[in-house]
């Protein structure tokens, strides 16, 4: 997929808030200092007075911004996700989530991709703390396009929005005039019989990968991209593993309690299937190039292909 | 209101308190009652609230940091006509809108769930943020512990509202010297108090929490203090009014029986003869 345009989905969090700071004066951006990072400096650049530096200080960032939902402000808080939903969790979780305050969290530099930074920037577990939070809605788009209507999306729901954004370019995979994006709303990218991928964030375009590279070996492989691991669109995934009989899941993130898990709750209680979760294997990232670790950790194409094959063997 | 009338509606809102902790069988009476005279003076001198409108927009805010005085907060709130005084006696029972601690979707007029220390003071900065946006000329008070400094947050939440020169935001301190495990002091001790505060840039007074004068006087120089936000300090006693109960640690968070609730009815009882004959 080299020719295929790729861009960083914090890249995109930065540019939708721009758009949407033009049409709604009621949002907000918050930073802890990374503004750089986070991409969100295009909308500090834009709306001076509508961008907050908080310094470096997470917990008191996410507290300000339930203070400013608390006045019909739509703060959107940024920073790694690491910090987002790590250190800030309980905030998150009594400032934000148990008022339901309209509190956006744009978590960027999330999972492996964070690269040479290494496993204490490498958030994996965010997925999994933000699903637990009562009436959190948790997004992880697969690209540029998604990223955006996330954030767009994000400011009409009324209440606590989480959404996760990586650092590293991905591929553009919904440039097509019929894209629509939806909360709750999954997508079938590819039909296929034998088996179904469910994947979210950058594992998308890299199932879409071993999807063709299995087809050469006959298997047909239909994959679901989840932008919304919560609420999951059950009746989407319900719908494919009967149809394939076996499922298996792909995220950059811990295979402890982020899209896999949430897949199997839904299976096991509706239509059990057998199901391989792909993502980090209960451990640590490391430092690395980001192209180097997806691939040692078998998030690309490739390593999605051999375990897949490894799971219908 | 004359300072009489409001001791007297003091005296009715720790009883509110008393109340309230002995029915549930649970929660905390001693910050409750050593900060009640402060609450007081706020629901019915300070602020601009109106309990027929919580959601004014022009409304003053008011966020309860230390979340487990809500029984004090709860007894202000019903006394100023939020919710019938009654409903204090359903505290901590299941479906009842009291909650344990504050919680603003069951209570209308509740600005800012909370609880978890540390975490009311930010929300209070991004009210008073969000007033000077918008060129609102609403205050915002916030109540906190004096154990409850100790969290890291509070001081990451003054560094920014000394650095925005939130001038619209009062911080409250309770300095009743104790907390759970002992006295704050030998806990880990966040004094001095008013000198951390003035060196994240805020306007510092101390005063006896429990004299309204001193509580009309420090409120009114907070209101006329601009350019940096302002830290009121309060000595109180936790417990204040219950004999048994003043200055006792252990008195935190335990709900008195039916033979101490009878005791600290009556001791309350007493102010009130006190108070009738200062009066008369």
């Amino acid at each position: 997929m080299a020719d295929v345009k790729k861009i960083a989905t914090r890249e995109s969090y930065g540019n939708a808030l721009v758009e949407l700071g033009e049409k709604n004066k009621d949002v907000v951006v918050l930073d802890a200092d990374l503004a750089a990072a986070t991409k969100t400096g295009v909308f500090k650049k834009a709306f001076p007075d509508r961008h907050i530096d908080c310094g470096i200080a997470e917990s008191n960032m996410v507290g300000i911004a339930a203070g400013l939902a608390t006045c019909g402000k739509i703060p959107f808080v940024s920073s790694f996700a690491m910090f987002a939903a790590g250190r800030a969790f309980e905030q998150v979780r009594n400032s934000v989530g148990y008022p339901h305050l309209n509190v956006k969290i744009g978590a960027t530099h999330a999972g492996i991709s964070v690269g040479e930074d290494g496993a204490s920037h490498q958030c994996n577990e965010d997925l999994a703390l933000m699903r637990t939070i009562p009436g959190m809605v948790v997004m992880c788009p697969a690209d540029d396009i998604e990223a955006k209507a996330c954030v767009m999306a994000a400011a009409e729901h009324d209440g606590p929005v989480y959404m996760r954004f990586g650092r590293a370019a991905c591929p553009v995979i919904n440039d097509n005039p019929d894209y629509k994006f939806e909360i709750g709303k999954g997508t079938v990218v590819r039909e296929g019989s034998d088996l179904t991928i469910v994947a979210t964030g950058i594992c998308v375009s890299a199932a879409l990968e071993a999807a063709e590279m299995l087809e050469k070996d006959g298997v047909s492989a239909e994959v679901i991209n989840i932008c919304t691991i919560k609420p999951l669109d059950e009746e989407l995934i319900l719908a494919s593993a009967k149809k394939t009989g076996k499922v298996v899941t792909a995220e950059e993130h811990s295979v402890i309690g982020g899209l896999g898990s949430a897949v199997c709750d839904t299976l096991s209680a509706n239509y059990p299937v057998p199901v391989k979760k792909i993502g980090m294997q209960d451990m640590f990232g490391e430092s690395g190039s980001a192209a180097a670790l997806i691939e040692k950790y078998q998030l690309d194409g490739k390593g999605i292909y051999a375990q897949v094959k490894e799971f219908l063997a | 209101m004359n300072n009489l009338e409001l001791k007297k509606l003091a005296n009715q809102i720790r009883k509110g308190i008393v109340t309230g902790v002995h029915e549930a069988k649970a929660g905390h009476p001693g910050g409750s009652l050593g900060c009640a005279d402060c609450v007081t003076y706020l629901y019915f001198e300070e602020m601009n609230i109106d309990p027929k409108n919580p959601k004014m927009d022009s409304r003053d805010r008011f966020v309860l940091s230390k979340g487990h005085n809500a029984p004090a907060l709860y007894s202000a709130m019903a006394h100023r006509g939020y919710f019938p005084v009654e409903e204090l006696k359903t505290l901590r029972k299941l479906g009842s809108h009291l909650q344990g601690h504050p919680c603003m979707q069951h209570v209308p007029g509740i600005d800012m769930s909370s609880g978890s220390l540390g975490q009311g003071i930010s929300a209070a900065v991004g009210m008073a943020l969000a007033g000077k946006l918008d060129n609102k000329d609403y205050r915002v008070y916030t109540l906190l512990g004096d154990g409850e400094i100790q969290e890291g947050q509070v001081w990451e939440a003054s560094m920014f509202a000394g650095h925005r020169k939130l001038d619209n935001l009062c911080v409250i301190v309770d300095n009743n010297g104790l907390q759970i495990d002992g006295s704050v002091e030998d806990v880990c001790s966040p004094y001095p108090i008013g000198k951390k505060f003035e060196a994240f840039n805020f306007h510092v007074i101390e005063i006896d929490g429990h004299d309204f004068d001193a509580l009309r006087k420090a409120f009114s120089e907070a209101k006329n203090t601009k350019g940096m936000p302002t830290c009121i300090i309060l000595n109180t006693v936790k417990g204040k009014g219950v004999s048994f109960m003043e200055n006792q640690a252990s008195w935190h968070g335990t709900a008195p029986n039916d033979e101490q609730y009878a005791v600290a009815m009556a001791d309350l009882e007493k102010i009130d003869e006190e108070l009738a004959k200062e009066e008369a």
